[in-house]
């Protein structure tokens, strides 16, 4: 259906660029451009280049459009390094007008190669003051839109059967009487996993932290390329018959088990360790030669509107950097804050990130 | 018969040449465009950056141990791959050709299923069977060699049943029953009479295997883990993970030099070993089973093969109803991750699949007819050795598709693609990038059947006066028909499997049934996990139905 729409909505998007251009006065005549300048955004299509994790409700989208006249097309490109590298090997003829999901372990490289363009954007007051602080050097470029903490989870039914204290935190996890129950990504292919190689740096600095893992690899840590393999079929609770009760996750994970139980689960089964987890934040902005900036600019500030913010949580299990975000019910009684996450300095992570990669792989995978 | 050709009138053999150089053209505009010119658009960007040839990275990654270390496992694991892929095939593919069996047709079908599977599926499958808490986990198989190669066997066995089969369907069985009555016992009579005639045919099927298991790229990521890797994960990190471009061209350079040799001295080793013999287009190859030992023979093996091709469907199946029929009951509704309901993935999926095939079989065969047009006057001196150079030439490139990244594919695309015709983030870019890996195949598989066509029979239409159509539609087309069938299956199912670079590219259509189980399974919770299980299990169905369809239009009797 999508498929036999395409080409005529590219001739209806041509069609409407030459009304625009030459039909000014046609336009003109219709109510709301009345009031608006020369370049208004009322009836522009503007892309959006996400990652496949991106959702959202139709209704919340679709308000948007009703409020602005703005279409959004959605381009979900693989995970966040693929749409990122992506994004900057395309900077010359970008794909989209605007990006959301660059993550605060990539801000540093795409701000490097200057793929944002500088907007001001509106309603940043509403954002939570310290994640405004920690990006206010990159405020023109791009927005915190949402976060997640990055945290090991743990089988609380496993560990009640096998009558074994879990973990309280991450330091025990290289105590023998948790050895070979363990699993992480390769922070070289995998987000959570370098999250948490840069916590423990953040925390203990490079070489402690290697130590660390040392101890970790050590200990039976089995690492997996990815988070569908680590949770999928390593982890207990996961869908397999996984034999590890302790996977490298997110904080989230517990609501989202119950959400997705479908009114099965009241308690969740996965417990957080929320010692040494490591802050994400995604980020949104526009497109060094987008071409619809002002339209796209309204787009990521609808971003950050109440509207999309309480959407967000159920739909992608993050949280809204919105202080005045209402959280959901689930969200509210089940998903675990940690109280001091590590939020190294995203130019830090952009200055070190291919070296201690090489230093972790040489350690975890040598 | 080099009298018999220089005899042709010269209009006849003018007329054929102008036909065969317009059709050379579709086939070389579509792999210039869509492979090509991408390809070369993204090497560019990595090795020479700022219009300055840039050679450190090549030399650097050259020079480096751990690239040595990954190119010889990457040599190694498709070597043995495709030695346990041969192996099981050749027997399976004859079984199914040449005996006449009940639910030989399904079976076919079924050999077809794991090549469509997203790899990510059947890694998570084999991972499920051979991993720590599976039941084989005492095994010790995952991660290692092993459990890959025995997952590329798994994926690729079509390959060689379809390829090898088609050819062995046509093969006359009165050749096999002279020697037999000449006094040969069955084996020799394999190797003297049938071996000649299918070597070309395993040579192709094996050079195609080979190609799929060095770019394998999902199932040596779950099943080798981080401790395995080959130069395909390696371009994988290194151009998602660290924007690498100038290393990321220098493996491609590498991993497209491998492929060149491979195909290089698969080809010669065809043309020594390929014997041209009487093939029939419409005879019925099959015979019934014969005395009890050759019955519990078959049986014996047949079931091995099923339960190794079960096992990991039976996974996937048992991880959709893990929550009994919820994950097909909700396949209506929308999943905001998908923007569609699972269910309409299925559509989404046939839609580009039917375009993908159509493409490849139209620009597959159009190369096919073209190399072996070329071949066809190679008696003739001059000209003729230099045409038939350039159709060697022509072959290898068609195929290198299979053999090249497709991560560097997808980002070629993006940088590529958007002029003159926007067709970066079109519908159109699914079923092209698809058909450009279908095409290598299409034209393997229907090569042989054209090469065995007698070149007596178009020379004498010919000079009757038949157009080169007439000639094609006459002559070839009834010796290729099971070819053709068997090539637009395969064309069909590398469609529905969609691996490959359009699942790099961003679209914004809803998204094919592999690019929905990949999200799905990314997301938290195992009600996505399951219905992400639940569509492997349709993709699965969807499949063996279009096989086994395929399979009726392709020969009415049940041959191939």
């Amino acid at each position: 259906m999508n498929t036999a729409a395409k080409p005529t909505t590219r001739i209806g998007i041509g069609a409407l660029v030459v009304a625009l251009l030459f039909g000014e006065a046609a336009c003109g005549s219709s109510a709301h451009s009345g009031a608006a300048p020369v370049t208004s955004t009322r009836g522009t299509t503007v892309t959006l280049l996400t990652h496949d994790a991106f959702a959202v409700s139709k209704s919340v989208l679709a308000a948007f459009t009703a409020d602005t006249g703005i279409k959004v097309k959605v381009l979900r490109q693989g995970d966040a390094g693929l749409m990122v590298n992506t994004a900057i090997t395309s900077r010359d003829d970008p794909q989209a007008d605007a990006i959301y999901g660059v993550d605060n372990t990539f801000l540093s490289r795409a701000l490097d190669h200057k793929l944002f363009d500088a907007r001001s954007f509106r309603g940043l007051d509403a954002l939570q003051p310290e994640a405004r602080a920690a990006f206010s050097a990159a405020a023109r470029y791009v927005v915190p839109v949402d976060f997640g903490d990055v945290c090991f989870n743990y089988d609380i039914a496993w560990f009640a059967k096998h009558k074994i204290s879990p973990p309280s935190t991450i330091g025990d996890l290289t105590k023998p009487a948790l050895r070979g129950l363990t699993v992480v990504e390769n922070a070289a292919t995998s987000s959570p996993g370098l999250a948490m190689v840069l916590s423990t740096i953040a925390r203990d600095g490079v070489d402690k932290a290697m130590e660390y893992w040392r101890a970790l690899v050590g200990n039976g840590v089995k690492i997996d390329d990815d988070w569908t393999s680590a949770y999928e079929t390593d982890f207990t609770d996961g869908g397999g018959n996984g034999t590890r009760p302790i996977v490298l996750s997110y904080a989230s994970s517990p609501p989202a088990d119950i959400v997705y139980s479908e009114g099965k689960k009241t308690t969740s089964d996965v417990g957080v360790l929320t010692d040494g987890c490591f802050r994400q934040y995604e980020f949104a902005g526009v497109l060094h030669g987008a071409s619809h900036p002002d339209a796209a600019q309204q787009l990521v500030e609808f971003l950050i509107s109440r509207r999309f913010q309480e959407d967000m949580p159920l739909q992608m299990f993050v949280f809204p950097t919105r202080t005045d975000a209402a959280l959901p019910e689930v969200f509210r009684r089940w998903a675990k804050v940690p109280a001091a996450p590590l939020l190294p300095d995203y130019r830090t992570i952009g200055a070190h990130r291919d070296e201690w990669i090489k230093r972790w792989t040489s350690i975890a995978l040598g | 018969m080099d009298l018999h050709r220089a005899r042709l009138s010269t209009p006849v053999a003018s007329r054929r040449a102008a036909a065969m150089v317009a059709a050379a053209c579709v086939p070389i505009v579509f792999i210039g465009w869509f492979f090509v010119w991408p390809l070369v658009a993204i090497l560019g960007r990595g090795l020479i950056p700022g219009g300055h040839v840039h050679l450190g990275p090549v030399l650097d990654v050259v020079s480096d141990g751990r690239l040595r270390h990954l190119a010889i496992f990457t040599l190694t694991q498709a070597a043995l791959s495709t030695v346990v892929t041969i192996a099981v095939g050749i027997p399976l593919a004859g079984v199914l050709a040449r005996r006449r069996l009940v639910g030989a047709r399904v079976m076919r079908g079924l050999v077809l299923v794991p090549f469509v599977l997203p790899t990510v599926v059947v890694a998570t499958a084999f991972a499920a069977l051979l991993g720590e808490g599976g039941p084989l986990g005492s095994w010790h198989l995952v991660p290692g060699p092993a459990a890959i190669i025995g997952a590329h066997a798994w994926f690729n066995l079509a390959v060689v049943v379809r390829v090898v089969g088609a050819r062995w369907a046509n093969i006359d069985p009165r050749l096999v029953e002279v020697a037999r009555v000449a006094g040969a016992k069955p084996m020799r009579a394999f190797r003297e009479a049938t071996l000649p005639l299918l070597a070309e045919s395993v040579m192709a099927a094996s050079a195609i295997v080979f190609l799929f298991c060095v770019t394998s790229f999902g199932v040596v990521l779950v099943l080798g883990g981080p401790r395995y890797g080959t130069l395909e994960t390696e371009i994988y990190r290194l151009t998602t993970q660290e924007l690498a471009f100038d290393r990321a061209s220098a493996l491609v350079l590498v991993q497209m030099l491998v492929v060149l040799v491979t195909l290089w001295v698969a080809s010669r080793a065809a043309r020594g070993a390929g014997e041209q013999g009487r093939l029939v287009a419409s005879r019925d190859a099959t015979r019934p089973l014969r005395g009890v030992r050759e019955r519990l023979g078959v049986a014996a093996f047949l079931g091995a093969v099923l339960v190794f091709l079960l096992a990991p469907i039976v996974v996937v199946v048992a991880r959709s109803l893990s929550g009994g029929l919820d994950a097909y009951r909700s396949m209506g509704t929308e999943v905001p991750v998908l923007a569609a309901s699972p269910a309409s993935t299925i559509g989404t999926s046939l839609r580009s699949a039917l375009v993908a095939t159509a493409l490849a079989v139209i620009v597959g065969g159009l190369a096919a007819a073209v190399v072996a047009g070329m071949g066809a006057v190679r008696g003739v001196r001059g000209a003729g050795a230099r045409r038939s150079r350039l159709g060697g030439a022509l072959e290898l490139v068609l195929l290198l598709p299979l053999g090249v990244s497709a991560v560097t594919i997808g980002f070629g695309f993006v940088i590529a693609l958007n002029r003159p015709v926007h067709l970066r983030s079109s519908w159109w870019l699914v079923p092209i990038a698809q058909a450009t890996v279908a095409v290598p195949f299409v034209m393997r598989t229907v090569l042989p059947a054209l090469r065995s066509v007698d070149a007596r029979q178009r020379d004498v239409a010919a000079v009757l006066g038949a157009r080169p159509a007439r000639v094609w539609r006459e002559v070839d087309f009834p010796v290729v028909r099971r070819a053709l069938a068997a090539a637009a299956t395969f064309a069909c199912a590398i469609s529905l499997g969609e691996f490959g670079a359009t699942a790099f590219v961003a679209r914004a259509d809803a998204p094919t049934m592999p690019i929905a189980i990949r999200r799905l399974l990314a997301r938290p919770g195992a009600t996505d996990h399951r219905t992400a299980f639940a569509l492997a299990a349709l993709l699965v169905v969807v499949t063996g139905v279009m096989a086994v369809a395929a399979d009726r239009l392709g020969d009415a009797r049940g041959g191939y």
